[in-house]
């Protein structure tokens, strides 16, 4: 063992023992994020609390919370609602939160997609942030099942019936992920393990991950600039803080990032006390009942999007069904997204509004993700119908063409 | 200010979107209905202008109701027990102590004329069916006998109700003769599995509908439930405004009991989120003054 000298302070002795001292340079004080930013890259610690905050208002839920067909909806909205203190506090912080959480994730995302912040090195960060995606999706729709009323119920109904049309083996598949032949007592009571252990702690892996994987590529910029942090991480230290292009991850990063937070908090907390239904669905206060099909069936907002891609294919092309169709484009818009930094045959790291092809693809596609939102909760009957087909096709195609569009782009700007 | 724009930009997104899942969606889902009558102006058989004669009616009531009705207020208790009275009518007939009181007058006097008619169960109670409705129509009585009747009735039932005992009290009147509450601990007065052959279902626990149903909807529900859910076994029950108020109200005391504390604590932590907010700025401020 190495030779310790006696402390002369706390820190000292903490130091000597876990390199404190080094630590908090490295994760705080010294690590570089660029200063040429704007409020859109508040939304990682905006996330990071959220995140925080439903795992601690799920520990309390759990404390009362019974995984049982027969009680689990009475200890959510009379044991948790009514009787324990406070109860509904946690439980409005933990479905508006889970909502909420989806909206940052999206601005996230689409930053992300915008500046062009997932190629040239950050594929990994891109990746990972994806990955973070499908398991916050996994943990809303096994989460949304758990009060057991009569949206959880079909909601699991429909979306564990999709696996029904995998080839070969989906009849199988889907009993086998149900535990019974109909959403049952034994689908909750998995759900509720893979919502409160499981996935969980998937996420919290995949955090660190993400994390980590900023490291080395580093954070993108406002304008998509490349420069050597090393160079302007000296500037800094030698005290040239105005010239530096970086600046601290604390605490000047994360001041803008408190800032940003504390208003976005006021928002979060308007919808927590005063305008929840949106994220606590009116129906779902229906116990549920196998036997009592809802008028309308829909998933929460943030996958209505897919779930139109999947609704939209409703007839026959080629004597493929509708069904088999509808599961193919479902399959492929769930993939597609994590497969962007090699669609993206563009060299160009730069805002989208910079970018001579991009910006149209771009807003095209936000556009088609606004129509299919819409129409993923209307009924789809009528024209209803056409148009879900119609958006559905072309978030399809927009997919299809970007490879095509991003390397005529690199030619145009090559070029000049 | 650039980053105003980008703010402006997302909520713009965000405020679109939002409108078209919710208030459209909803609007397309739910489509507004008539809105909700307190005076039943639809039933016209009987004058209610006629003003009724309280002696006549008790000698007319005591003659005619209580047979199968109890009238524990003025003295009349129940014929037999709540599952022997399910057994041989079907449902358990109503005390009438509050009737004069939840019943809007006009509703009253033409459900004692006929009472298919004013609860609209036509479709139910069609002569195709073979049910016949286990009240018989009084339309052989003079329309100033009906008034007689009413006039009874009001003169005896309570003048007001407020509080939580009293909304429990016209909720149990009005609703519990076929829907549970059981977060409040109340069972139908009509056992269930009667109840189910009676109404064709089972009618529903009551404890989660202010949530699941919404206060609009019930509003116009109770009042005419045919004109949100054509061909309901569920009766035009013919509640005042005001009793259909206290039912709502104890609907929400019961399954939304934390309403008040809700509404009070939200003010608080907007207001220390605010100042969070305005702290967190400043100290920004002061920071980024040492790098811009």
């Amino acid at each position: 063992m190495a030779e310790f000298k006696k402390a002369d302070s706390m820190l000292e002795w903490f130091d000597q023992r876990l390199g404190v001292v080094n630590f908090a340079k490295v994760m705080m004080t010294e690590y570089w994020i660029p200063k040429n930013i704007n409020f859109l890259w508040a939304m990682g610690v905006l996330l990071t609390v959220l995140f925080t905050f439903l795992l601690v208002s799920g520990i309390f839920l759990l404390m009362y919370y019974k995984p049982d067909a027969a009680m689990a909806f009475d200890s959510v909205n009379y044991t948790i609602m009514q009787e324990v203190a406070y109860g509904w506090l946690f439980r409005h912080i933990h479905a508006v939160g889970a909502s909420v959480v989806f909206l940052v994730i999206y601005i996230h995302m689409f930053t992300g997609i915008y500046y062009g912040s997932y190629k040239k090195g950050r594929e990994m960060i891109w990746i990972s942030g994806m990955l973070l995606f499908v398991l916050f999706s996994a943990e809303g729709f096994s989460g949304y099942m758990l009060p057991w009323g009569q949206m959880s119920y079909w909601a699991a109904y429909v979306i564990t019936e999709i696996f029904g049309g995998i080839p070969v083996i989906g009849d199988e598949l889907v009993v086998w992920i149900r535990g019974n032949f109909y959403v049952a007592d034994s689908t909750l009571t998995r759900f509720f393990m893979l919502h409160v252990l499981l996935i969980p702690l998937a996420i919290l892996g995949a955090i660190v991950f993400h994390f980590y994987s900023l490291r080395f590529p580093h954070v993108n910029n406002e304008d998509g600039e490349f420069f050597d942090f090393d160079e302007e991480a000296e500037k800094y230290l030698a005290g040239n803080k105005k010239e530096s292009k970086v600046v601290p991850f604390w605490p000047v990063f994360l001041s803008k990032d408190f800032f940003v937070l504390g208003f976005f908090m006021l928002f979060f907390f308007y919808l927590v006390f005063f305008h929840y239904s949106f994220a606590m669905d009116p129906i779902n206060f229906d116990k549920a009942d196998g036997l009592k099909t809802p008028a309308h069936i829909y998933p929460e907002w943030y996958f209505l999007w897919s779930y139109e891609v999947l609704r939209g294919w409703f007839f026959e092309i080629a004597g493929i069904s509708g069904k088999d169709l509808g599961l193919m484009a479902f399959g492929f818009a769930n993939i597609i997204f994590v497969l962007l930094p090699w669609l993206d045959r563009s060299p160009m790291v730069k805002p989208a509004n910079q970018r001579p092809y991009f910006k149209y693809w771009f807003w095209l596609m936000m556009a088609d993700l606004m129509v299919l939102t819409e129409f993923g909760k209307l009924p789809p009957t009528g024209p209803n119908a056409w148009v879900g087909f119609w958006a559905s096709l072309v978030f399809l195609v927009l997919f299809i063409a970007l490879p095509f569009i991003t390397k005529a782009e690199a030619k145009k700007v090559e070029g000049k | 200010m650039k980053e105003f724009k980008i703010l402006a930009v997302i909520m713009a997104l965000v405020g679109i979107t939002y409108y078209g899942i919710e208030p459209y969606a909803h609007s397309v889902m739910h489509p507004e209905v008539a809105p909700a009558d307190f005076s039943f102006k639809d039933l016209k058989n009987v004058d209610t202008k006629l003003a009724g004669n309280v002696e006549n009616g008790k000698v007319l009531v005591e003659a005619n109701c209580i047979a199968c009705h109890a009238i524990e207020k003025a003295g009349h208790p129940a014929v037999m027990p709540n599952a022997d009275a399910a057994a041989s009518y079907g449902v358990v007939p109503p005390d009438l102590s509050q009737a004069g009181r939840i019943y809007d007058k006009n509703y009253l006097a033409n459900f004692i004329f006929d009472p298919v008619s004013a609860m609209h169960l036509q479709h139910k109670y069609s002569p195709e069916s073979g049910k016949a409705f286990p009240m018989p129509s009084y339309n052989w009585m003079t329309p100033q006998e009906i008034m007689d009747v009413v006039a009874y009735l009001q003169s005896i039932a309570p003048k007001v109700a407020e509080g939580k005992d009293a909304h429990k009290a016209t909720f149990e009147a009005a609703c519990g003769r076929c829907h549970s509450m059981k977060y409040a601990g109340i069972e139908a007065a009509t056992p269930v599995d009667t109840i189910k052959t009676y109404m064709g279902a089972t009618p529903p626990d009551l404890s989660q509908y202010i949530k699941s149903r919404g206060e609009h909807y019930l509003h116009s529900f109770i009042n005419d439930p045919q004109l949100l859910l054509k061909g309901t076994s569920m009766p035009r029950v013919g509640l005042s405004e005001k009793a259909q108020e206290e039912v709502i109200a104890y609907m929400e005391e019961i399954g939304d009991s934390k309403k008040a504390e809700r509404e009070s604590l939200g003010v608080w932590v907007l207001l220390y989120t605010f100042i969070f907010a305005i702290l967190a700025y400043l100290w920004k401020r002061k920071i980024w003054s040492e790098v811009h």
